[in-house]
């Protein structure tokens, strides 16, 4: 399509990709250090968060470096498919590997103090917000589609990483406010994260009808129709995921609920024998 | 126990079961849709060129709400299992109003009203459009019935929801 930027891509491919695979191979090599020091202090870190953190990190290299990531400059359909692995697969591996909880047990206290400051911080409070995460998120997406954005990126090599690089970033700031077991200070209560991610799924899913019927500019529209329907099916697959997580922690947030009240029911019972004022006292305070 | 109800009987309408069952009755017959007629048979069409915006509006939002009431139904009907209020027959009434709600819902506002997409292509479409919402009416009455006659009998030996002044929460 653009003669130029295949040629750019072929005279300097090897060496920016062998760059590029610098940071791939660091945050791995990171994170395995940081579970064998745990390790070594007698603190085991769970095998599958490593395995999630690898394939994270994969996940969002494959839209920076490799094949898919030369296609996706050509063909929508390609770049559909990195768009979806590392603004939604990624970001969700990422989160499940809770880097953040390994971080702060694997420092010494004073970064881990200064980590968590930051998590605590008023601007962390924003960011994590889940609606202002959905629409960085789901906002920047409609952005690029419904903007000459796309078509800008498809020329601009520091474009198409900026924008890459924003997904990744969004996506996993978007992923971290909805779920997961890292620390989050600010993080809302689960009616609001419910209904954040039911909107935003439907955004998602409204921008690929909408790119169905009408493609970008530039994008044929057999590409656009592949495309479009592969960002529905992906974006579906994700968001399962999440809210099964989502629905999982209100389970596990009533059984505790229902546990504290069986449990302080049964000790009124035993301080009182025969006094349901007692018993219902408790149980309207804990509901 | 205290704030639990002892006494049986009570509507259906009480119990988590209930609103499980409908909820994954909705999810349900999404499901069959999307399945059977969008996938296996190919009838319906991921977007048919005459579809106006604000249908794929309107549908993108359903879609996404069917999804989550899909796993939060799995969900609660685990939670009245936990709570062990649930009751079978008030699921399966709930599970069939459900199916029939959403079938017309389908049939009436997505195909009719907002004219998404139509059930075939090619073919005269009135005994479809007859067919599809005389099954969904068809579902949806005989859920109601169902959840009446339970109303009426009672529920043998299920002590109520303790969450009945919150029922779904």
């Amino acid at each position: 399509m653009i003669p130029a930027h295949a040629h750019g891509a072929a005279s300097g491919g090897v060496s920016s990709e062998l760059i590029a695979l610098l940071p791939v191979l660091v945050a791995i090599a990171v994170y395995v250090s940081a579970t064998i020091i745990g390790r070594q202090r007698g603190r085991a870190w769970p095998w599958f968060r490593t395995m999630f953190w690898i394939a994270g990190v994969l996940a969002g290299a494959a839209g920076f470096i490799g094949p898919l990531a030369a296609a996706a400059h050509e063909s929508f359909v390609a770049h559909m498919a990195a768009h979806l692995l590392v603004g939604m697969a990624a970001p969700l591996l990422l989160v499940l590997s809770a880097p953040m909880t390994l971080a702060l047990r694997t420092l010494s206290v004073d970064p881990a103090r200064r980590l968590s400051r930051l998590l605590r911080s008023p601007l962390a409070g924003v960011l994590t917000h889940p609606i202002v995460a959905a629409a960085l998120n789901v906002g920047g997406m409609w952005v690029l589609y419904r903007t000459p954005l796309y078509d800008l990126m498809q020329r601009d090599m520091l474009v198409h990483l900026l924008v890459m690089l924003h997904f990744l970033l969004a996506g996993y700031l978007y992923t971290y406010a909805l779920v997961g077991i890292d620390p989050s200070p600010h993080r809302s209560g689960l009616v609001m994260r419910g209904v954040v991610l039911v909107s935003s799924l439907a955004a998602h899913g409204i921008l690929a009808k909408l790119l169905y019927a009408h493609p970008p500019p530039g994008v044929p529209a057999t590409e656009a129709h592949v495309g479009a329907q592969l960002m529905f099916t992906g974006g579906d697959a994700v968001d399962f995921v999440l809210i099964v997580l989502l629905c999982a922690e209100w389970y596990r947030a009533t059984g505790r609920r229902l546990r504290a009240t069986a449990t302080s029911v049964s000790a009124a019972q035993r301080t009182e024998p025969a006094a349901p004022g007692g018993s219902r006292r408790t149980k309207g305070a804990s509901a | 126990m205290n704030g639990m109800s002892s006494r049986t009987g009570g509507s259906p309408l009480r119990f988590r079961s209930y609103w499980a069952g409908s909820l994954l009755g909705v999810a349900m017959m999404a499901a069959i849709d999307e399945i059977v007629f969008h996938q296996i048979l190919a009838w319906h069409h991921f977007y048919d060129n005459s579809t106006p915006d604000i249908a794929i509006f309107s549908d993108g939002l359903l879609h996404a709400a069917e999804l989550f009431v899909f796993v939060f139904g799995f969900f609660l009907m685990l939670d009245a299992r936990r709570r062990r209020t649930f009751w079978a027959a008030a699921a399966w009434a709930g599970f069939l109003v459900g199916l029939g709600l959403f079938q017309l819902w389908d049939g009436i506002v997505d195909h009719k009203i907002l004219r998404l997409h139509q059930i075939r292509y090619g073919v005269e479409l009135l005994p479809y459009d007859v067919a599809w919402n005389a099954a969904g009416a068809l579902l949806l009455v005989s859920g109601i019935i169902w959840t009446l006659v339970l109303a009426r009998r009672g529920n043998p030996g299920i002590s109520e929801d303790s969450a009945s002044s919150q029922p779904i929460s």
